[in-house]
């Protein structure tokens, strides 16, 4: 029997965590702690404009009056700010401009390692990728090709010097810095991210990608990603993250921005592998993400997968306004938890314009000692005229030390609208697993078939390569976590 | 192929099987009948390796082809991959998974168990395609999740399609004909026959002798209490049609 599981899943079984390296990389890194002096550091390596420290200056006064936030359905110990370092970057070869062959062989290797090769002669077909280690992007595929579509993705420390008219406009525009804690806190000392412009009537040819990847001790990762598709636009955008197993517990305090004008549609799909920890929760990393898309124009539609498998600890809610009238907001999410790991995560559906729907569909998987959480509120404005939305929340139990709980909120400033909430709570039962192992699949392998039926109606909203991915990632992670 | 020694078994703390023995070669249907709570269903059960089901004693030594394997001692999916099928009583519902995915994932587990090439998906489509046609069955079928929503008869029919697919050395089925039409009967047992060969065996479980006459036993048995009281030809199986089980189980009030 064990040899047989060895030949099946031998590569799954060689660690926990395989993205847990880290690479030795000579870095230019801020000292620890945060104060206007920090922020005005992370400005000048930038070569900012004034607009944008003046941003960041702002943000970082309106965070001191700040607390951090406790509401979620989970404690953790308190986060020291002054012991973070808010800016690392490997270093470049000398001063001239950014290009590949000046970046670090082990930050270019690191990347390979990962399965996303960032030379433009390796590069993924279909995919273009902006690559951003620790505090900065270290390089960006596809660009060319994309600039003759007028399709802007760079990085948004590149889009703050080259195109400041379009960052001026979109930043804080969905999130302002005054939204929450880590809103703030990501505005004061946002490092880098990935910045798309997908101009009037375009349809971005490939898909948009951005892989963030934590390496150096003792740093928080910032990143801030906006996005703005245009009148009649289309991008489909990828996120994946994956972070050294460290013993100390790490801050990721990211914000994502989308904008979608008049019927531009925007598809947002992640895969979220931060390291969680070990088996008793020491080390991983603190997830503390504001993502949200205004749907600003007519007929215009946001759409976000996400696949959450890692972190130790998740709060994230991507969330949609659906200010134009006809605008649709879709949520689509796996949140898996294992071991210690706790996960609050959900989605905001605020209903402005007429005729605006949504649609929410979350699946939480909880095993070991894990708390998996869905909380979520569907607010329907006096102005939605026949605004509709439909949530499905179903939780999934394996073992009996794991939690999952709902928080569904639902507010109705309109009479004409159409609600419809499902939810459930399954465990795998015994009988489901006898009767796939009677048909030849071993017992990781029932499990993950049940797994996959439990989440295909998200999985199949993920572009193919990314939704073999996110299979790939729950069977590893729910090895041997079921007795 | 395979022999039953005195087998004991067990249930949530209630001893089932007492004493059960049983011989069955290559090319032979048996037929299991008996009464309510004979422990038809607990020796599929023992048998394809439940594990809410305990062994108390006895021994199964399983041939599957010119080797000796002690069943007792392997894992449900390792005696699959052996070549031993149960078709369910009740067939479990699986959420989300295509019939026609998980029949691709089972046969590919069962190939890579034998050291033989995985199937790809478009030579499985055919595949299927040619053992559904045994079993009368439209395309529509295998794109539907497992089970979920399925009539009676569909349930059963999926198993016998599985088994088709499977193409397993001993089926044993269990009250295949349990919540089926005489029609949805006839379709399954001609499937169940159009895979009977001289290198594979059957157990048929069942409550009726109706099924018996689809699936034509070349030996019939009736449990009770936990343990064989009768063997014969098929010709048992009518008496039993006829007489009911009574003046099996009592001899003495059966002569009154």
């Amino acid at each position: 029997m064990s040899e047989d599981k060895n030949i099946l899943n031998g590569s799954q079984l060689t660690g926990d965590y395989k993205y847990g390296f880290y690479a030795e990389v000579d870095s230019d890194t801020a000292p620890k702690g945060l104060s206007e002096d920090i922020v005005r550091l992370i400005s000048s390596k930038k070569g900012e404009p004034a607009f944008m420290l003046e941003w960041r200056l702002k943000a970082f006064r309106y965070w001191q009056g700040m607390k951090e936030p406790h509401w979620a359905n989970f404690k953790y110990g308190p986060i020291n700010y002054q012991d973070i370092r808010y800016y690392s970057a490997p270093k470049l070869r000398g001063d001239g401009p950014k290009s590949l062959a000046e970046v670090d062989q082990e930050v270019v290797k690191t990347f390979e390692k990962l399965g996303i090769p960032i030379s433009e002669q390796k590069r993924l077909s279909g995919v273009a990728v902006d690559a951003v280690f620790d505090s900065v992007s270290v390089g960006t595929t596809h660009q060319v090709e994309l600039e003759k579509q007028g399709i802007i993705f760079c990085p948004i420390s590149e889009a703050v010097q080259k195109h400041p008219d379009l960052v001026m406009k979109y930043i804080g525009s969905v999130v302002p810095y005054q939204d929450n804690f880590f809103a703030a806190l990501n505005s004061a000392v946002f490092t880098d991210g990935s910045f798309c412009y997908i101009p009037p009537g375009v349809r971005c040819p490939v898909e948009l990608s951005t892989y963030f990847r934590i390496n150096a001790k003792e740093t928080g990762q910032f990143e801030r990603t906006l996005i703005v598709a245009d009148k009649g636009a289309f991008v489909s955008y990828l996120e994946g993250c994956t972070a050294p197993s460290r013993d100390e517990n790490q801050l990721h305090a990211a914000v994502v921005e989308l904008v979608a004008l008049d019927d531009a549609e925007i598809k947002y799909s992640t895969v979220q592998n931060w390291y969680a920890g070990d088996k008793n929760g020491l080390g991983g990393i603190y997830n503390f993400v504001t993502k949200r898309g205004k749907c600003a124009g007519r007929n215009s539609k946001i759409s976000w997968t996400q696949v959450e498998a890692g972190s130790a600890i998740t709060w994230k809610y991507p969330s949609c306004i659906l200010q134009g009238d006809n605008s649709v907001g879709e949520f689509y999410s796996v949140a898996l938890t294992n071991n210690m790991m706790l996960a609050d995560t959900g989605t905001k559906m605020i209903h402005i314009g007429k005729n605006t729907k949504s649609t929410i569909i979350s699946k939480g998987i909880s095993s070991d000692r894990s708390h998996n959480s869905y909380r979520g509120m569907v607010k329907i404005m006096p102005s939605a005229e026949n605004a509709r939305n439909f949530s499905q929340c179903d939780s999934m139990l394996i073992g009996n030390n794991c939690s999952a709980n709902t928080f569904p909120s639902i507010e109705i400033g309109n009479n004409s609208a159409t609600m419809e909430h499902e939810a459930t709570t399954s465990r795998i039962s015994a009988d489901q697993i006898f009767y796939l192992q009677s048909r030849g699949l071993d017992k990781e392998e029932a499990i993950s078939l049940v797994i996959n039926g439990f989440c295909k109606e998200v999985f199949k909203t993920l572009p193919l390569e990314f939704s073999v991915e996110a299979v790939k990632l729950l069977e590893m992670k729910l090895e041997g976590s079921v007795g | 192929m395979l022999t039953i020694n005195d087998l004991y078994a067990s249930v949530e703390g209630t001893q089932i099987l007492k004493g059960l023995s049983l011989k069955i070669n290559a090319g032979e249907v048996h037929a299991i009948m008996g009464p309510n709570g004979s422990g038809k269903s607990t020796l599929s059960k023992i048998l394809a390796g439940n594990p809410q089901y305990t062994v108390d004693s006895g021994s199964v030594e399983y041939d599957p082809g010119g080797r000796s394997i002690k069943l007792l001692e392997l894992d449900p999916d390792i005696r699959a991959k052996e070549g031993l099928f149960l078709a369910f009583q009740y067939p479990v519902e699986v959420p989300g998974v295509p019939t026609s995915m998980f029949l691709r994932s089972s046969y590919n587990a069962v190939c890579r168990y034998h050291g033989v090439e995985e199937m790809d998906p478009l030579d499985f489509d055919v595949f299927l395609h040619e053992k559904m046609k045994l079993l009368d069955m439209d395309d529509k079928f295998i794109d539907r999740a497992v089970n979920v929503d399925f009539s009676g008869g569909e349930k059963k029919r999926n198993e016998i399609l599985q088994m088709a697919v499977l193409n397993p050395r001993l089926a044993v089925l269990d009250e295949t004909d349990s919540g089926l039409d005489v029609d949805s009967m006839r379709l399954v047992a001609s499937g169940v026959n159009k895979l009977r060969t001289k290198k594979n065996a059957m157990l048929v479980i069942t409550h009726y002798q109706r099924l018996l006459d689809y699936i034509k036993p070349d030996f019939v048995h009736v449990l009770c209490k936990g343990r064989i009281i009768k063997s014969g030809g098929p010709e048992l199986a009518l008496e039993v049609e006829s007489r009911g089980y009574d003046w099996l189980i009592n001899p003495v009030g059966g002569l009154r």
